[in-house]
């Protein structure tokens, strides 16, 4: 095969003088490139005692999102399980009892959403399926953990902090992503 | 293909000593298995062990949607995702023969430049690293950490972006994204002089890299070559000159060429890359044209029955997207033609007659991505 266009240009293939191969040259240069470094602007931060934020669209950990007066407002339609590519949403829905109209917003509620953040894959497809506005991608990193079973993330680690009783954590839990 | 292999051998038809490379081998970028045959120094044939990443990535695209399947394949290459990502959603697209915005499109190439910057700057730190110099690889991944956090701001994540959708793309620009991307070119261009004087014009890098794991253009072509270990032996394939798609045939640029087709050619490719990705970047960049950033599509895509092909440069090749639909909600069959199966096919080819010693140095050219290869 031909190439389809001439800009190919030969290549300097000449051998090497004997200066050149002594190599002290080219060790300094190198060197020099090195060591001047050493005198320039850090470009590490020492984690985990300095930390840098995140962007506003980061993806990170999941949170069960509340309304102002502290309900949930997962409904548990399962559009987030549908949506996901991993398969890593479960949930089991659960009907409202009288009296519980302070707790959960609407007639129908998760009562188990679980979360397997080993198989998801942070893709934010959840929470743009949700239509309440219930689960979103908040700017925290998962955790490390001793076993598999901690990766399974219940209501108690996914909810966020009730901003009637808390609203300090729930206002740090919802950074600040900006939620219509 | 996987065969019982003792550690430590000798082939008994041909008396040559037996060696396995990996799969934890430091120089093979991930779980790649090499069972090596030498005769004293001299390599007789390497045969490349693959599975040992295989997550049947084109089983599972078959039980997806068409939009769920797209962020499965930033898995596989995963140091140009984008690149991966926007080829299948180009050929969902082109499936649904939906037109994509322009904006869209803008945004659509420079990701993936950007991309193609990272994956070409950590391929060279993790290279010269293979061939023996330690620093390139940090220097390497300081530039590539400033095109993470434009990633960052923009897309929500830093490496597997996810940040293509059939249609357009998922958020707007970052409001500072103009100005990190000009900051950084600005950045990057004087590190890359810095890069060429540390590296490239260094008589011992040259030495190792000269004349070393040679590929002509006919074995290129016939092994299925493509990207920059096509270039490097002078054949012309780029997917963005050849077969434009989106905006590439609005913006200048060249297509970097070597004829001698050693392991230095190559290289030499990868960083006139970087060059031209970076003018193509410039072009770019002041005129994104306002607009939306999502063609509107259904909630529920449904490709008509038929057979659907594309193609996009990653940074490593030509990547095919091949999808047959029955006319459902889900692929009947996907198949990616991933560059690195091909190019690492060469690598038993380019060995024969090499010194074990230079094996590295020619893996270390073809920029091997494993998961890409296994898929």
């Amino acid at each position: 095969m031909q190439t389809l266009t001439n800009r190919s240009k030969p290549v300097n293939r000449k051998p090497m003088t004997w200066l050149e191969k002594l190599y002290v040259w080219n060790i300094a240069k190198g060197m020099a490139v090195t060591f001047i470094h050493i005198f320039k602007r850090k470009a590490t931060i020492s984690y985990p005692e300095q930390k840098r934020s995140f962007s506003k669209v980061f993806r990170g950990l999941h949170i069960l999102n509340r309304d102002e007066e502290g309900r949930e407002r997962c409904t548990a339609c399962g559009l987030c399980a549908v949506a996901c590519p991993a398969e890593a949403i479960t949930m089991e829905a659960a009907e409202r009892q009288k009296g519980e109209e302070h707790l959960y917003r609407e007639e129908k509620y998760a009562a188990k959403y679980e979360i397997n953040m080993l198989r998801c894959i942070f893709c934010g497809l959840c929470e743009e399926a949700c239509p309440k506005d219930a689960i979103y991608l908040s700017q925290t990193f998962a955790p490390a953990n001793y076993g598999r079973a901690g990766f399974i993330y219940g209501k108690e680690n996914l909810l966020i902090p009730n901003p009637k009783e808390d609203p300090e954590g729930f206002n740090k839990a919802r950074g600040e992503r900006v939620m219509s | 293909m996987y065969r019982e292999t003792a550690i430590v051998n000798e082939s008994e038809v041909t008396g040559d000593l037996v060696i396995n490379m990996g799969p934890q081998h430091p120089a093979t970028h991930g779980v790649l298995h090499l069972v090596v045959h030498i005769n004293g120094e001299t390599i007789r044939k390497v045969e490349p062990h693959l599975g040992y990443i295989h997550r049947s990535i084109e089983k599972m695209s078959e039980s997806l949607s068409y939009r769920q399947f797209i962020y499965v394949t930033s898995r596989m290459d995963y140091l140009s995702s984008h690149i991966n990502n926007h080829a299948c959603a180009m050929c969902v697209e082109k499936g649904l023969q939906v037109e994509v915005p322009p904006r869209a499109q803008y945004i659509r190439v420079i990701m993936d430049e950007l991309t193609r910057i990272a994956s070409h700057t950590l391929w060279w730190g993790a290279m010269a690293m293979d061939v023996g110099a330690l620093t390139p690889f940090f220097l390497a991944f300081r530039e590539r950490e400033m095109i993470n956090d434009i990633m960052e701001e923009t897309c929500g994540a830093r490496l597997t972006m996810n940040y293509m959708v059939p249609g357009g793309v998922m958020y707007d620009l970052h409001p500072l994204f103009q100005q990190r991307v000009k900051e950084f070119i600005k950045h990057f261009r004087s590190k890359i002089d810095e890069y060429d004087e540390l590296v490239t014009g260094n008589i011992i890098f040259q030495n190792r890299m000269k004349g070393v794991g040679i590929l002509t253009k006919e074995d290129a072509v016939s092994y299925g070559c493509s990207g920059p270990t096509a270039r490097g032996s002078g054949v012309s394939c780029d997917i963005r000159k050849l077969y434009p798609y989106e905006v590439y045939d609005k913006v200048q640029f060249d297509e970097p060429l070597e004829t001698a087709g050693d392991s230095f050619a190559r290289y030499l490719v990868r960083l006139q890359e970087l060059r031209q990705s970076m003018s193509i970047l410039e072009q770019l960049i002041d005129d994104i044209p306002e607009g939306d950033i999502q063609a509107k599509t259904k909630a529920v895509l449904k490709l008509p029955k038929g057979e659907f092909y594309t193609r996009a440069e990653t940074a490593r090749g030509e990547l095919g997207v091949y999808i047959v639909s029955e006319g459902g909600t889900t692929p009947y069959r996907i198949k990616y033609r991933s560059p690195g199966f091909s190019n690492l096919s060469a690598l038993d080819h380019m060995a024969r007659g090499g010194k074990i010693g230079d094996l590295v140095a020619m893996m270390g050219t073809l920029d091997l991505v494993i998961p890409d290869i296994d898929r």
